[in-house]
């Protein structure tokens, strides 16, 4: 009996080490990096020192600040564009049923699989045939070409235990087809929207490879520019600036969360039917 | 097809009438022909097994379905092309169709709220629905909270507060447990009469459609088979499908021997029988369609009766007893007794007849069953 209650508090212990060992694995970068944002020395080979210079000073590393303004605009307009053309295609999809859906269907996938570097050469030597100059414009072009196919596979997951009849009871209760979808459609499956707008927000931010061949010279995104910043050494103010993006995002998250559970309390309750058998039918 | 497009309706009486349509998925050709009166105020039926068309044919009165060619007219305007939430019906779905998102309080007054009726009236009338399905202090509720009976409730409370011409009903008690079925059957049926509003209802429970129509509209594979008054499809079935569907039913297959006014003697494989019945000819074939409990027996043969089995077992079924008589040509026959009376010993030869209006006589040839069998020679083979 004892030696099972110790087999049991081993067990116990090493999964705990074990998950500590996994979190370790995941945040200690991310730890390293907003540490060195707050030392006192340039080189970010020991800590010397406390200070919030550089959250002070990264303002006035102008190429740093328009690079990050550029991974911005180009990140929420490529996920607002993404966002509206694939919520309205996952309805679509939903909705009709046609001849070649299953090959259309399956098609949305191959942009996932396929390496980066792939798309990133075929967007450049489209822009080139065309002769467009790259620049933002390529830029959004690109990102929302790689995140639109996340944006539908997410909202698709949401809608796939949708039933059809509580569309088709709104339109009954005299609701216009885009009153239904305002009204009825688009409330329930916003988790999945939304869902769909976090990846493609993130995508978007932290691409490197794609935003490598389609941007411009003026229109360097962030991780393009601390990519050029590498050969001459990274500078603190980077990892105050950083620092910024992980807690803008860590916020976002807690914020996507919340809003996902109280979609969910609201719909699906917290508990199953508490008093299902509380009033009798009469 | 023009003239068509110039009738309007008018009768009064008829709140929904279904002119010669057809429904094709594809090359499926779901439902044949079909052409229905609805009465105003009453409580109308579509029963028939799953597959049959009857839901189809609800969905093209609601406007979720297309007529592939006929007529649909809705208070004797030709409603055919009219988009769902233009037309002056509403509808109770199977799964409820409740608003996930919305409270009780919000998915009832969804309709009024479209409609852009005042809040103050709208709660007003709310609050009147809810009590009406006995929901009252329930307007906080998510549907996800809630029973199925309930949600149910509101789902009828939401149709209703519309105040619709016609209601429809799509299996609406098909996912409530037997008990609370039954209940939900009258509660129904008094709602339909205390506020006098035209119901059709779909359903496959042949028990539920006795217990609650007016009139019910028997569908097979597309095709309006009968409609009628429940006794009438109960005691009068017009063909072998209803018979059988409706209830259970002996079908003996037999041709007109002789005609003395109503009275016919009719030959079976078996023996020969009288029957009643007008409108047949000399040597046409019948079907004879007579219940279990209406079959009698005796030692000996009856006047008029030569139709004789051996019994083969008995079956005791609880308020019942039922009995298998062989016939010569191996056909079974069913007999139900009450437990309280002494059976024939198995094995013995009985002498089977009926009472004048037991049996029913249903002409073969116009029977939608007997044609499809003409069409698809595979079916040939099914009995009873």
């Amino acid at each position: 009996m004892s030696n099972r209650k110790k087999g049991k508090k081993i067990r116990r212990v090493s999964s705990i080490i074990y998950a500590c060992l996994i979190y370790i694995f995941l945040y200690l970068p991310i730890v390293v990096v907003i540490v060195f944002s707050f030392n006192t020395s340039k080189l970010n080979l020991r800590f010397e020192g406390f200070t919030f210079e550089w959250y002070w000073k990264m303002f006035e590393n102008k190429p740093l600040i328009d690079s990050f303004k550029n991974s911005i605009i180009v990140a929420v307009s490529s996920t607002f564009i993404s966002v509206v053309v694939g919520t309205i295609a996952s309805v679509g999809m939903y909705r009709y049923s046609f001849r070649g859906k299953g090959i259309i269907d399956s098609m949305l996938y191959i942009p996932i699989v396929i390496p980066e570097i792939i798309l990133g050469i075929s967007l450049l030597m489209l822009f080139t045939a065309f002769e467009i100059t790259l620049g933002m414009l390529t830029l959004i072009i690109a990102h929302v070409s790689f995140s639109l196919p996340f944006v539908i596979v997410t909202v698709r997951s949401r809608m796939s235990g949708f039933d059809r009849s509580i569309e088709e009871a709104a339109m009954d209760l005299g609701a216009s087809p885009i009153r239904t979808f305002t009204r009825i459609t688009l409330p329930i499956i916003a988790p999945g929207v939304v869902a769909g707008a976090m990846l493609a927000l993130t995508l978007s931010l932290d691409d490197v490879i794609v935003s490598f061949f389609t941007t411009g010279i003026k229109s360097k995104t962030f991780p393009i520019q601390i990519q050029g910043m590498v050969r001459t050494g990274v500078s603190p103010d980077v990892y105050a600036l950083s620092t910024l993006l992980i807690v803008g995002t860590i916020i976002i998250m807690i914020l996507v969360n919340v809003f996902d559970r109280i979609a969910d309390k609201k719909m699906y309750g917290e508990e199953k039917s508490i008093d299902e058998e509380r009033v009798p039918f009469v | 097809m023009a003239k068509e497009n110039a009738i309007v309706e008018q009768d009064d009486d008829v709140i929904v009438k279904l002119v010669g349509i057809d429904k094709y998925y594809n090359d499926n050709r779901v439902v044949k022909n079909l052409s229905l009166d609805v009465k105003t105020g009453e409580f109308l039926t579509l029963l028939g097994p799953s597959g049959c068309g009857k839901t189809t044919t609800l969905r093209m009165i609601a406007g979720f379905e297309e007529v592939s060619s006929g007529k649909v007219f809705i208070e004797g305007k030709d409603s055919t092309d009219v988009e769902p939430y233009k037309r002056n019906v509403n509808t109770v779905f199977q799964s409820y169709a409740l608003f996930p998102h919305m409270n009780v309080y919000d998915n009832i007054a969804f309709g009024l709220v479209e409609k852009k009726v005042k809040k103050a009236e709208i709660r007003e009338r709310v609050t009147q629905m809810l009590a009406l399905v006995q929901l009252s202090g329930f307007e906080k509720r998510m549907p996800a909270q809630m029973s199925g009976g309930q949600k149910q409730r509101v789902a009828i409370a939401r149709a209703l507060i519309n105040n619709p011409k016609v209601l429809l009903l799509d299996e609406p008690l098909g996912a409530l447990d037997l008990k609370l079925r039954k209940q939900m059957q009258v509660e129904l049926k008094h709602l339909q009469r205390q506020l006098g509003i035209t119901f059709i209802y779909v359903t496959h429970d042949q028990e539920e459609a006795l217990t609650m129509s007016d009139r019910i509209a028997i569908m097979n594979e597309g095709v309006l088979e009968q409609i009628g008054e429940p006794w009438e499809v109960y005691e009068r079935p017009c063909t072998k499908f209803v018979a059988n569907f409706i209830g259970e039913s002996n079908i003996i297959e037999a041709s007109i021997s002789e005609l003395d006014g109503d009275k016919l003697t009719v030959i079976m494989e078996a023996g020969s029988a009288t029957v009643h019945g007008e409108g047949f000819v000399y040597d046409e074939m019948v079907n004879i369609s007579i219940r279990p409990e209406k079959v009698k027996y005796s030692a000996e043969p009856v006047d008029g009766f030569s139709l004789s089995g051996v019994v083969k077992e008995h079956i005791y079924v609880g308020s019942i007893i039922k009995t298998m008589v062989e016939l010569p040509n191996s056909q079974i026959i069913v007999i139900s007794r009450q437990p309280d009376e002494t059976p024939p010993p198995v094995g013995e030869n009985i002498w089977l007849y009926w009472t004048k209006g037991s049996a029913v006589v249903m002409h073969t040839k116009g029977d939608p069953l007997y044609n499809i069998i003409e069409e698809h020679s595979y079916l040939s083979d099914e009995t009873m």
